[in-house]
């Protein structure tokens, strides 16, 4: 009794949480324009989908920017892990302290601050000034989701390794590596979520006539947002579902894939 | 070995975080602290206190904070609950979480317009079974549910990660040395979940006092929050002096949030990564 008790509350928020992303699956089929009507099933919005210019380039560029921000976090991220974990620990800690402010500042604010810096070194708003806000907000995930990593680290086996004639990069890659890539992994997946949901800052950094999809679709709150939009939503959402759940099926032997945490 | 030859790594970094963290920060300040002409003012600080600019603070801060309440009241059961269904896959968790972030957070926050609406799904579920209508769209009601659904996770993955590392021998002592359940929790489990509460408090309060995406999307244009206000500065009014001047205000607020957060989680226990 109590522990079906305990299944309904989980069952309650998990329809708290997926309703919305269901209300939408089903809007995108629902052939009436607008929101609040069902005017029967219909295919129509992801052929229209396909023909919208608009929309596609705005994915584009949203696919583009979570990307490229992404991978260059990444490398940046871990190679700044590697450095502080040879620093002072007063070094250490201002670094960590730095990093800490996107991730608790405001979003707001951190749109605000870009905005005003590319302002004043004169630099025109489009996809670059995009693209460097979404690099400065994404370090900081990878730099926590490594940082864990390279403290478990033990050095002796990578000094084995110099010992043992390798090169310090060869060393690096077969010995360290390895053992940050879990860490590595969900960083990377942490950071192009981040930039892919990010609207707040994008929205202060962006400019006149580039578009990704959450500011598109800020633009067509108020004139009402097209039905290929959920159509969209709708197909990237199943993608990655389908996706994840085979990285979850796959076969529990990859013992290294258990710390990635997405 | 030779360390400075690591140390190296971390200049793109270094450089990085002083041109796009830093120098802007320090430009939001200079911003805030003068006027037009670039002259020394405290008057965009003391702005925040005009009846307009205040009441949309005081609102943000009253639905913030009720929103990160009703987080907390949701999450802990929910977390010790997942903790206690010893899901082999921790990762697993973490992923029905953070799963629906890849559909858009404005899509998302607009469906519940869908259904929040007089004629919408859940007044037709609500009258089908004979019940009141909710009337709560285009109300500050709306939106504290939106705050509730989009920052959610970010409460409970801090505490089911606290939660998760907890020996459960310290609760078979506790047990063995006469503990009930209700004592059990209250000396045991939540002081050790404290680092991870406080981290959710942090994450979600923030950006629920800073928003002006949910307050316009399901508050109507009715309702003016802080966020919406700092908003317009940048975007409509162009006063950017103003606008500094407030979001330093709102950095206030985060600065003291900092502090506890660095005081309870001193070991970085409580993150959500």
């Amino acid at each position: 009794m109590k522990n079906a008790a305990k299944k309904f509350y989980v069952f309650l928020i998990f329809v708290f949480l997926y309703a919305p992303i269901v209300t939408l699956m089903v809007l995108s089929f629902n052939a009436s324009k607008t929101r609040s009507k069902w005017g029967g099933f219909t295919l129509k919005w992801y052929q229209a989908l396909f023909g919208n210019r608009d929309i596609l380039q705005a994915l584009f560029n949203t696919l583009m920017i979570a990307l490229m921000a992404s991978l260059v976090a990444t490398v940046v991220g871990t190679m700044t892990c590697i450095a502080i974990e040879n620093m002072k620990k007063r070094t250490r800690t201002l670094i960590m302290g730095i990093t800490n402010i996107p991730m608790l500042n405001a979003d707001i604010v951190t749109g605000i601050s870009l905005m005003l810096l590319f302002i004043s070194l004169g630099l025109k708003f489009g996809l670059g000034t995009i693209l460097l806000s979404h690099i400065t907000f994404s370090i900081p995930y990878v730099v926590l989701s490594v940082m864990p990593r390279m403290k478990q680290l033990n050095p002796s086996t990578y000094e084995a390794a110099l010992d043992l004639g390798a090169g310090p990069v060869y060393g690096f890659f077969k010995v360290v590596f390895p053992e940050l890539l879990p860490g590595i992994l969900s960083g990377f997946l942490m950071a192009f979520t981040m930039s892919l949901d990010d609207f707040i800052i994008t929205h202060f950094t962006k400019g006149a006539g580039v578009d990704t999809l959450s500011t598109k679709i800020y633009t067509e709150v108020r004139k009402g947002i097209k039905p290929e939009m959920y159509a969209l939503s709708t197909l990237i959402f199943i993608t990655v579902l389908i996706l994840l759940l085979l990285v979850n099926r796959a076969p529990s032997g990859q013992k290294e894939m258990k710390g990635v945490k997405l | 070995m030779n360390k400075t030859k690591y140390k190296l790594l971390g200049t793109p970094y270094f450089i990085w975080s002083a041109i796009f963290i830093v120098v802007p920060l320090g430009m939001v300040f200079y911003y805030g602290l003068t006027d037009r002409s670039g002259t020394f003012t405290l008057e965009n600080l003391i702005s925040v206190t005009t009846p307009e600019h205040s009441k949309a603070l005081g609102l943000a801060l009253l639905l913030s904070f009720a929103a990160t309440l009703i987080c907390l009241l949701l999450a802990y059961p929910l977390s010790m609950i997942l903790n206690g269904m010893k899901v082999n896959q921790h990762s697993f968790i973490v992923l029905i979480f953070i799963l629906p972030m890849w559909m858009n957070f404005l899509l998302r926050t607009m469906a519940w317009q869908t259904l929040l609406e007089k004629t919408g799904v859940i007044n037709s579920i609500l009258s089908f079974l004979g019940l009141p209508p909710l009337a709560i769209i285009n109300t500050p009601y709306a939106i504290i549910l939106g705050m509730v659904y989009n920052f959610l996770p970010f409460m409970v993955l801090p505490i089911y990660n606290s939660l998760s590392k907890i020996d459960p021998n310290v609760i078979h002592a506790a047990r063995d040395l006469g503990a009930g359940g209700l004592q059990v929790f209250f000396k045991i489990t939540l002081p050790l979940t404290v680092p991870g509460i406080i981290s959710g408090i942090t994450m979600v309060f923030i950006p629920a006092l800073t928003t002006f995406v949910i307050s316009n999307l399901l508050g109507g244009s009715k309702v003016l929050l802080i966020g919406n206000v700092v908003e317009q500065e940048f975007t409509q009014a162009s006063n950017w002096h103003l606008g500094s001047g407030l979001s330093i205000v709102l950095m206030l607020f985060i600065l003291v949030n900092m502090v506890i957060t660095a005081v309870f989680d001193r070991e970085g226990e409580g993150s959500v990564l």
